[in-house]
């Protein structure tokens, strides 16, 4: 039987606030056990909970950017459940009044096509403490420096049908909430987390399977197989007659496994209630258009700007757009010359390969956006060929020197461009080869001949030193061999 | 000295005739003397007191000093107070000392007040008798001397019984559902529970939060107005509290309340009422014509509805509000849990009294999937139809009057084995707080020896008009000035 995939995503995302959601606590990763907790985060006797205004002002910004309504009236509800690392013994989330309500996002796909991806809702919530389960013999530690950091749940509708289209909408949203600045986008430290709702159903279907939910996936490549491996099992599970229980699985990605946590019998009543302690938080037109101009330019603005501006094609517009520290760097890159082409290429190419080899990030590289723009631009202008430029772009790279001047001038990568010695180059060398030319002028095939050329070219590079501009020794070749 | 009141105490500290050390002293003795017979005291901190005292005097005399320099008195243990328990009454809290003031708790201090201790008072201020306190029932001073031990009514009824038998001048309260107003009635003094948000309720333990307000209680109506002076007021660290300028309570009470209109609910004068009781209540709307008002009947058509929507509001936010107190971060601990839910189910059960769970089962079943609808929606829509009732009759009269419990106060165990009984007592109280609106409970007269309380209710951030209204009736009776055989 042929079968159509149904995802939808839950995401939890880290707002890049300095305080808590509802207390003044700071919200910095990584510092000692308990040392961000105040009287408040402990849900000390008495304390109260005080909206943060900035953890407002993101979440208008990401509802903004998604096309989304803002909810004008946005209402806290309390999720009541005991976890130790829960201190109030709820949660404080939204249920029916979010701040972020319908929107969408288009997500570019391999093929070329592109898609939409419908937005239900984002609301505002408090994260949990952690609890550790590790070196406490049989015990477990209670860390509360994460409690009570503000995150915005996103709710997509079931609207991927494949792992491919939800990791594009997975790196989408990703790249926007960090390239407005609303989350630091770092998964490895839980900065953004996703779950996964995943059914089958007969192709064609109108009528939606039984859904199970993947908890906590916190690496694109973690989300590829946990659907993968999801869909083969409810596949598996279906097609020997057997039915879908509608349930929580925790995917184990090293293990390629997975195992339910709870199925929804088991499923806490959160008795959901609105709470009396935060009274309703009323968005007007000001704070909104705020936010609005606290937006910079979105990534799909940035990829049609791209386009536009300097003629890119669809697809290294996008790569260069999506991450707003890229774009940069290939605006800088652009700033230095003309050619916005030879600077993508450089970019996405050699720049990017060297990254990734090195397992850095953009604001790691050892080089400047106009550092590579300098060498672009002696590329443009002939004064090194793109061989030499390979050189010189290695010796910024390692910090041999600040500039691709100065490299060039000290390896001695300056391209010979004057036609005039060119010319008396090409004659010296062909007046030493008259077999090789006697065979170049009897060929008949010009394609054969095309290629003949290459061996002249060696000699003449070793001729001058390297630092003939070939493309020129290219047609002084021609012409003289009479063609 | 310790007959007098707020006001009077100041003016001696401030005349030198008596310095706060000695003032201090004459308290906590009278505490250590007497407190056994009525137990209004859950913690007595003497050497702090003694210290704050001799700070007072230190300020008088450099001339810095406010109205509350050096004035003893008291904060139900409701209060978070930095470095002294802070036990809610339960055994949940009996361990608890807390490393913060409430806002209350600062703006007294901040004021130069020598607190005494902390009051008595029902388990998480659940409760109409002060029976349900792990620290023992409080005893109401009126009754004892014929050998009867009444209550003092509750949940404050440490702060009111207290202050009627002389331990302290004034005591801070909390109001949920009556639990300032009706403790006062019973104890024959007078109190004030003021408007949902005039008061901060930071550092306060949360029993239900909508409705939960901070408030006062002193024997004379002019103390309760030098206290909301330094109560009232807008506090960044509570979302729910109102930012609007607080005016000086005392600045108004002798205005003439010629031409105040008074508006008596019929449905506050109903069979619930005794004869007796509703005859005093009369008698007291007599003097106020007597002092220019004009009186009229007016109708609160929701009041019937008000204890039974009460009763789910109140403890669905109760359960969720309780359930920080799991054993986890402070608070009792049982012994050797198994395991987690161990942990949660014997901590609760043990740390926790039968009032308390009993609330705790009615609010979750409350708000369960499938009965919320039912219950919880409802219930806020009769709350919507009650504050409306309260806004037709603002539009009519300036004050409310009634009276503030049913009968007088009860002796201990009577009520205890049947609580919608106990319920009952705040059938008169309750709805005030559901509308958020401010009342008071001022002594309005005896039955059978017993006191008698007069409910003013006045219309939102009104608290100055009640407590003129108060002052005036007290400056031609002496009902508050009676003193418990």
């Amino acid at each position: 039987m042929q079968w159509d995939i149904v995802i939808g995503l839950e995401i939890h995302v880290q707002l890049a606030t300095k305080t808590k959601i509802f207390s003044g606590s700071s919200t910095a990763f990584g510092a000692e056990p308990n040392t961000q907790a105040s009287a408040v985060d402990l849900a000390m006797p008495g304390t109260l909970p005080v909206p943060n205004e900035q953890a407002f002002r993101y979440a208008v910004m990401f509802g903004l950017a998604v096309n989304a309504e803002i909810g004008r009236r946005s209402v806290f509800d309390r999720k009541n459940y005991f976890y130790p690392d829960l201190p109030k013994g709820y949660q404080t989330t939204q249920l029916d009044h979010p701040i972020v309500g319908p929107g969408f996002v288009d997500i570019d796909l391999e093929d070329g096509s592109s898609k939409r991806v419908r937005i239900h809702h984002a609301h505002l919530e408090e994260d949990a403490g952690k609890s550790l389960h590790e070196d406490f013999d049989g015990m477990t530690g209670i860390d509360l420096n994460r409690a009570g950091t503000p995150l915005i749940e996103i709710v997509t509708e079931p609207d991927m049908n494949s792992a491919e289209e939800a990791v594009a909408f997975a790196k989408k949203l990703h790249s926007l909430v960090s390239s407005i600045g609303i989350c630091d986008g770092d998964m490895s430290q839980g900065s953004l987390r996703f779950d996964v709702n995943i059914s089958l159903k007969p192709k064609g279907s109108d009528e939606l399977g039984t859904r199970t939910e993947t908890k906590n996936l916190n690496s694109f490549r973690f989300m590829e197989q946990a659907i993968a491996h999801e869909v083969e099992r409810q596949m598996d599970i279906l097609e020997d007659g057997g039915r879908i229980i509608q349930e929580t699985r925790l995917y184990n990605g090293d293990r390629d496994e997975s195992r339910s946590m709870r199925s929804k019998e088991e499923a806490n009543d959160y008795r959901y209630f609105p709470c009396p302690d935060l009274l309703p938080v009323v968005i007007d037109d000001a704070f909104i258009e705020s936010a609005r101009d606290l937006l910079p330019e979105l990534p799909d603005e940035r990829k049609a700007r791209f386009k536009e501006q300097y003629g890119l094609n669809d697809y290294d517009a996008r790569l260069l757009s999506d991450d707003a520290r890229i774009a940069a760097f290939f605006e800088e890159a652009v700033g230095q010359g003309k050619d916005a082409k030879l600077a993508a290429n450089w970019v996405l190419g050699e720049f990017s390969a060297r990254l990734n080899a090195e397992d850095k990030t953009v604001v790691q590289a050892p080089i400047t956006g106009s550092q590579l723009g300098q060498l672009v631009a002696r590329i443009a202008d002939n004064t090194v060929s793109s061989s030499g430029a390979k050189k010189v772009f290695e010796a910024l790279w390692n910090g041999d020197a600040d500039n691709a001047d100065a490299i060039i001038e000290a390896q001695g990568l300056k391209q010979v461009s004057d036609t005039g010695a060119l010319e008396q180059m090409v004659d010296e060398v062909l007046a030493g080869m008259p077999d090789q030319v006697a065979q170049y002028q009897e060929e008949a095939d010009p394609k054969k001949q095309k290629k003949m050329l290459g061996g002249f070219m060696g000699p003449l590079m070793k001729a001058s030193k390297g630092q003939g501009n070939p493309k020129l020794f290219n047609e002084i070749l021609v012409r003289k061999l009479g063609g | 000295m310790h007959n007098k009141s707020v006001a009077e105490l100041s003016r001696e500290l401030e005349s030198g005739k008596i310095s706060s050390v000695e003032l201090t002293h004459e308290f906590l003795d009278r505490i250590k003397a007497e407190d056994r017979q009525y137990n209004s005291f859950i913690t007595v901190t003497e050497d702090q007191a003694l210290a704050d005292a001799k700070t007072a005097d230190e300020q008088r005399a450099a001339g810095k000093a406010s109205v509350w320099t050096g004035v003893p008195f008291a904060h139900k243990d409701i209060f978070c107070t930095n470095g002294v328990a802070t036990t809610c009454g339960s055994k949940m809290l009996a361990n608890f000392v807390p490393p913060y003031d409430a806002t209350v708790t600062a703006n007294f201090r901040a004021a130069g007040a020598v607190c005494l201790g902390k009051t008595n008072m029902d388990e998480f201020a659940m409760g109409s008798s002060n029976e349900s306190s792990f620290f023992g029932a409080v005893t109401n001073p009126w009754g004892l001397g014929n050998g009867e031990k009444r209550v003092p009514g509750g949940s404050s009824g440490g702060s009111a019984a207290a202050i009627a038998a002389r331990l302290v001048p004034a005591a801070t309260a909390t109001d949920t559902g009556g639990s300032i107003r009706q403790p006062a009635a019973l104890c024959g003094v007078t109190g004030l529970k003021p408007t949902y948000g005039r008061v901060s309720r930071y550092g306060m333990i949360a029993f239900a939060s909508s409705l939960d307000q901070g408030g006062t209680m002193a024997r004379t109506a002019e103390d309760n107005a030098l206290m909301l002076n330094v109560m009232a007021g807008f506090d960044p660290k509570d979302s729910t509290c109102v930012d609007r300028a607080v005016p000086d309570y005392t600045a108004t009470l002798n205005e003439p309340l010629k031409g105040l209109r008074i508006g008596l609910p019929k449905e506050y004068f109903s069979d619930q009422l005794s004869p007796a009781m509703e005859q005093q209540v009369r008698n007291a709307v007599k003097e106020y014509e007597k002092l220019g008002a004009t009186v009229k009947e007016v109708s609160l058509p929701h009041a019937k509805l008000a204890i039974a929507a009460y009763y789910v509001i109140a403890p669905a936010e109760a359960s969720a509000n309780l359930s920080r107190f799991d054993g986890v971060r402070y608070g009792y601990r049982c012994d050797n849990p198994k395991d987690l839910n161990d942990l949660y189910t014997r901590t609760r059960a043990e740390g926790f009294g039968g009032e308390v769970k009993r609330r705790i089962l009615v609010g979750t079943y409350a708000l369960s999937a499938g009965y919320f609808d039912a219950y919880y929606l409802k219930a806020q829509k009769v709350r919507r139809l009650i504050q409306q009732d309260f806004v037709n009759a603002f539009n009519e009269v300036d004050v409310l009057m009634s009276p503030v419990t049913p009968s007088p106060a009860f002796v201990q165990g009577e009520k205890t084995s049947d609580p919608v009984t106990m319920y009952l007592e705040d059938v008169f109280t309750i709805a005030v707080n559901l509308a958020g609106v401010p009342a008071m409970s001022v002594p309005a007269g005896f039955v059978d020896g017993l006191p008698v309380g007069l409910q003013i209710i006045g219309n939102y951030f009104e608290e100055a008009r009640l407590l003129n209204a108060a002052h005036q009736y007290q400056q031609v009776t002496d009902w508050h000035q009676k003193l418990p055989q």
